[in-house]
């Protein structure tokens, strides 16, 4: 919300500098965004009365000028305005001044043209930033020539012309609708200031009439106040210099005093305000009603919109003459032959405006502010007074003493019983009883002290307030939150912290993946339709059902994860593009799977972690990866291949856990990678997080190592090329109970072994038993090796090498 | 006995002309081995009359002594020969790059996650973790935002349908534990949250921390208490909090929390963009209705709650600058937050 300090300072004293108030605002919850001082740019520059006008000696088209500067001196001036004339009032920048050009700062100095001296330079409206509604003229082509009337030679041009104001940009908090307005502002730093609040000119008088115009609200519960009033003998002109002014330091254009009056009030009193040319009414009726299923309106500015009920019409006697609360009809607008008017003053449902906004993609001042809630009670009766008033001021027209009004809201007053220590209860601090008095007065509650307690009567647009917190925060925010003394819990109870076994295991399970080399990587929790195009997934995939958001940012960004690994390759080729040749990289995150769709319940929300290598490494690596979280988990993982329409098909596996799938591995699809152009190898693994989770915090399980040295074999064999690593492990340490573990560590090819064949070598260790007495001899673990050799050669034709 | 003076000397010869101790070795088993010099004298005892040979005997042994003696000492000389030239061979480059075992590193976000549920776990926090999608319930209208409040609109808010959305705060989790939980308890709810925002400075995903207490004669004052607490933790020892007012549906008194800025001590600088003051936090007293909702009895408990960005606490604490660096994932950055 802007607010003009000038305008401010209309409704209550403000002894305090611009700055000073802003900081004043800021402590007691009005964050000021922005303060502007509208004259910052032009500096020096001051009211010149033109002595005399000379033909330039070398230039046609220039001319030298005496100019009277007052306390500044005469000065001459040589310039290329045609408008300038002996005895006319001019703003003069002088030696040393600044003024507006083209959108920055221009510095002027006394300097010669065509060999005249010239000791500044005389200003345009433009160059002062200034339109027409600031300072008739101000448009023309030429110098700004000045009323004598209200200018001076020797003076600030600053004032004159309207300037020497500071702009206030207020951030107004979603509760506090009634700070929408200049005059509402006023009442906080009057508040603030502990200075008399200046209430706006309400009076008018009235003449009689016979007209009426029947107010008849079908919707009570999306129009809980409607006020119209009647006024006649209008005459459609021009606003007031000091009206247009205002309306300009807040970005408004003037367009007629009628409309400009409307204006006026939305900003002065947070009023949305209608003017009806009250001819066009038919049947002098007003019916505030949904439209019907395809019910047509053209607003103000001729648009044609198509309704449904969900949208709210003001109406005529026959059809729409307003959206209610967004835009008035073209047809019954104010035009120049305008002489009779019909005011709205209403409350309309701030989610019904909205809704309607949105939908049809209209909005104005009007239905911004009725977004941000108008209270039926206080604001509109206060608008219509203000804008009857103005009428009257201004001349324009007539208000006579037909007004209607309907009202649907409870007028009651509100009352709060509270006690000092309640407030203080909640606020932890002694505050005196006249500062919660005084400031609560201040913010114009009516208190009755009753002692230990008192009653709150709430200000009629304070619908913010609803109970005894809602007065501790108003006695605190004006108070001073620098009076909040910490402390620490003094009264509270004791309780248990920490992390629950769950978080336990994530940090454990990410510290493993840290360990490994891997990053942790955060992306969006949304992706693509595209991604699934992209991993070749078929129509009927499963990861294909996912949740979409009815409202995303973009296509791209539109569907929940069902599978990480999209993000991850996303990441891959980033890197990659940005010369990160090599990485590795993980990520822990939920997918979100729904059974039906569109979702009925809450959806299963399931950790999964993907994990990445590219660059350097291979399969195995990523592999040791997966099997180490398996091994600080106690996790059995097993490996076997399978196809995946985005894996490498022979370099791919589904990961069981404990014969549960739980995810995959492999190596990322060459001819995605080939679409990607991504130009090194990339390996990928998913998983479901939580089988490891499941396995966390069970304790150690303590064997008590034997006395004797494990004893250690190699042995090569040679086997078809069919033959997997799993399988001759499997046929091991099936052979032999005392073997601990048997681990392939070489792989050899060679024509000598034969077509189709391969060697496959691996390390065996055998373990005396716990209690053993003996250690196991050399000749015990030759026995077994034999055997192993035997089962080998029977149960998979390997040979001995 | 010139012979035996004889086989010294040539030993002390051949001894010394021996470079290494293989060498070494075969010279010692010239005189001392099986078919040794001194063996091969040992062997003409027989010869020697009955009555000279312990005289005999005695000399032999007696140059045998020698001899060992002798070889002894060369050994000793040869290996630290040998181990001299051993160590001037191996000397290695030093300076060149050792044999690492890779380091990755936890994601910054992650990493102040952990410290801020670090520091009010010892304070006494439990942490909870509630659902990514949530009911209109959970997010909105239990934390006192019906339908039609504008406060709706100060978070743009991603609909799945059927009253389902994406959290935009981890306030909705506080519900959830309320309704399970009776007080008094201190809490502590990290997670994921999202909004329709996408610039430079909003991230349609980011994280938040919320942390919500509820006992008997809870006041404004504990909670200006904890969060100085928690600020000098996080930032620094020296760090001040200020209270200002604000709002939200959920809390009542609510506050701003700032933070005096710890890159100019409170001084003015543009981090802070002059004020000495960083907007780190939003908190306040629970709104009575939150706890009405949740069937805590708001006339005998109060509590407060606060809620703060975890991106934008890293981003203060690392001087990160654009939020999106958070979600690019670029190992170049991910790589400096190894500690």
């Amino acid at each position: 919300m802007k607010a003009p300090f000038s305008w401010l300072k209309e409704y209550t004293d403000i002894d305090v500098s611009p700055d000073r108030l802003r900081d004043m605002l800021f402590s007691c919850g009005f964050e000021v965004e922005e303060l502007i001082y509208l004259g910052k740019d032009v500096e020096g520059v001051a009211v010149g009365k033109i002595l005399s006008c000379e033909r330039h000696p070398n230039a046609d088209r220039l001319t030298v000028c005496r100019v009277d500067c007052g306390a500044h001196g005469e000065k001459q001036i040589v310039t290329a305005a045609t408008n300038v004339f002996e005895g006319a009032l001019v703003p003069v920048a002088l030696d040393g001044s600044t003024v507006k050009h083209e959108g920055g700062v221009q510095k002027i100095k006394t300097g010669k043209l065509r060999g005249v001296t010239s000791e500044g330079m005389f200003c345009s409206g433009e160059e002062l930033g200034i339109s027409d509604d600031f300072y008739e003229g101000a448009e023309t082509d030429g110098i700004l020539i000045l009323d004598p009337a209200d200018a001076r030679p020797g003076e600030d041009i600053r004032p004159v012309v309207g300037i020497d104001d500071s702009i206030f940009d207020i951030a107004v908090t979603a509760n506090r609708p009634d700070c929408q307005s200049i005059f509402g502002l006023a009442r906080e730093v009057a508040a603030v200031l502990k200075k008399p609040l200046r209430r706006p000119d309400l009076t008018y008088t009235t003449v009689s009439t016979d007209v009426k115009v029947g107010v008849e609200v079908r919707e009570p519960k999306l129009c809980p106040r409607y006020i119209g009033h009647y006024v006649k003998d209008v005459k459609v002109g021009t606003s007031p210099r000091w009206l247009r002014r205002r309306l300009a330091l807040m970005g408004l254009r003037s367009v007629n005093n009628i409309v400009d009056i409307t204006n006026y009030v939305l900003l002065e009193i947070g009023q949305p305000m209608h003017a009806f040319d009250r001819r066009h009414l038919r049947g002098d009726r007003i019916v505030v009603r949904r439209a019907a299923a395809g019910e047509k309106i053209v607003t103000l500015d001729e648009k044609e919109f198509t309704l449904n009920p969900e949208n709210l019409l003001i109406c005529d006697g026959e059809r729409p003459v307003a959206l209610a609360g967004i835009m008035g009809g073209l047809e019954s607008g104010i035009g120049e032959s305008t002489s009779d008017v019909f005011f709205e003053a209403a409350s309309f449902a701030r989610d019904s405006v909205r809704k309607t906004s949105r939908a049809l993609g209209q909005r104005s001042d009007s239905s911004a502010r009725f977004e941000k809630g108008v209270d039926p009670l206080f604001t509109p009766d206060m608008g219509m007074a203000r804008a009857l008033h103005l009428v009257s001021a201004l001349g324009c027209g007539t208000p006579t003493s037909y007004g209607a009004d309907a009202l649907n809201a409870p007028a009651g007053k509100r009352v709060i019983r509270t006690s000092y220590a309640s407030i203080e209860g909640l606020l932890g601090i002694p505050v005196p009883k006249e500062e919660v008095k005084g400031i609560l007065s201040r913010l114009e509650f009516e208190i009755d002290d009753m002692g230990a307690e008192f009653t709150a009567v709430v200000p009629p647009y304070r619908q913010d307030i609803d109970g005894s917190p809602d007065l501790a925060e108003e006695v605190i925010r004006m108070y001073g939150y620098g009076h909040v003394v910490p402390s620490f819990l003094e009264n509270a109870t004791v309780t248990h912290g920490g992390l629950t076994e769950g978080q336990r295991a994530e940090r454990k399970f990410k510290e493993v993946l840290r360990g490994e080399g891997y990053f942790e990587a955060c992306n969006y929790s949304f992706y693509s339709p595209k991604d699934f195009d992209l991993l070749r997934l078929p129509a009927d995939a499963p990861e294909r059902r996912a949740l979409r958001i009815l409202n995303p940012i973009g296509e791209d960004l539109s569907l929940m994860r069902t599978i990480l690994a999209p993000s991850m390759i996303g990441n891959i080729v980033r890197n990659v593009r940005r010369g990160n040749e090599e990485g590795r990289m993980f990520e822990l995150a939920n997918v979100y799977l729904s059974g039906e769709l569109p979702p009925k319940a809450l959806p299963e929300e399931r950790k999964r972690v993907v994990l990445a290598l590219w660059g350097e490494g291979d399969f195995f690596d990523l592999k040791g990866a997966v099997e180490a979280l398996g091994a600080a988990f106690g996790v059995s993982l097993s490996f076997e291949a399978c196809e995946k329409s985005f894996l490498h098909p022979g370099i791919s596996a589904t990961v069981r856990a404990e014969d549960r799938e739980i995810g995959w591995i492999g190596e990322l699809h060459p001819s995605i990678a080939a679409e990607l152009a991504l130009e090194k190898r990339a390996y990928l693994a998913e998983l479901d997080y939580a089988p490891f989770a499941a396995k966390y915090g069970r304790g150690a399980e303590y064997k008590n190592p034997s006395a004797f040295p494990f004893v250690r074999r190699d042995l090569a064999v040679v086997v078809d090329e069919e033959r997997t690593c799993a399988e001759l492990e499997a046929c091991i340490l099936r052979s032999c109970k005392a073997l601990r573990s048997a681990e392939l560590f070489d792989v050899y090819r060679d024509a000598r072994l034969g077509e189709g064949k391969k060697s496959m070598a691996f390390r065996l260790t055998f373990a005396p038993e716990e209690r053993a007495e003996k250690p196991v001899s050399s000749e015990t673990a030759d026995g077994y090796f034999n055997k192993i050799v035997a089962n080998l050669k029977r149960e998979l034709g390997a040979e001995l090498r | 006995m010139n012979e035996n003076e004889e086989i010294v000397r040539e030993a002390e010869r051949l001894s010394e002309q021996a470079e290494d101790s293989r060498a070494l070795y075969e010279v010692k088993m010239s005189f001392l081995g099986r078919t040794g010099k001194v063996t091969s004298l040992m062997k003409r005892m027989k010869e020697i009359a009955q009555e000279l040979r312990p005289a005999f005997g005695k000399e032999v042994n007696a140059l045998r002594e020698r001899l060992e003696a002798l070889f002894a000492a060369r050994e000793e000389r040869v290996k630290e020969r040998e181990l001299a030239r051993r160590l001037a061979r191996e000397k290695v480059d030093v300076t060149m790059p050792g044999r690492r075992s890779r380091t990755g590193a936890l994601h910054p976000v992650t990493k102040v996650k952990e410290e801020l549920i670090d520091i009010f776990s010892g304070m006494g926090f439990e942490v909870f973790e509630g659902p990514e999608i949530e009911n209109d319930y959970y997010n909105f209208t239990a934390l006192n935002t019906p339908a039609d409040h504008p406060a709706r609109d100060m978070q743009d808010t991603f609909y799945l349908g059927e009253g389902l959305l994406l959290r935009t705060q981890t306030s909705a989790g506080q519900i959830r534990f309320m309704e399970k939980r009776k007080p008094p308890f201190k809490m502590l709810s990290p997670g994921r949250v999202f909004r329709s925002d996408d610039d430079a400075t909003h991230s349609p995903m980011f994280h938040q921390m919320e942390g919500l207490v509820v006992d008997r004669g809870v006041t404004l004052c504990d909670l200006k208490g904890m969060l100085d607490e928690f600020a000098r933790t996080m930032f620094s020892a020296s760090s001040r909090t200020r209270l200002r007012p604000s709002y939200f549906p959920f809390t009542e008194p609510s506050v701003e929390v700032d933070v005096s800025c710890a890159s100019c001590g409170g001084k003015g600088c543009p981090l802070c963009k002059g004020t000495g003051w960083i907007e780190v936090l939003g908190a306040g007293m629970v709104n009575r209705r939150v706890l009405e909702n949740c069937g805590v009895d708001p006339d005998e408990y109060t509590g407060f709650a606060f809620g703060m960005g975890i991106e934008r606490i890293a981003m203060l604490k690392y001087g990160i600058n654009n939020i999106k660096l958070l979600t690019e994932n670029d190992t170049r950055f991910l790589e400096q937050f190894k500690d």
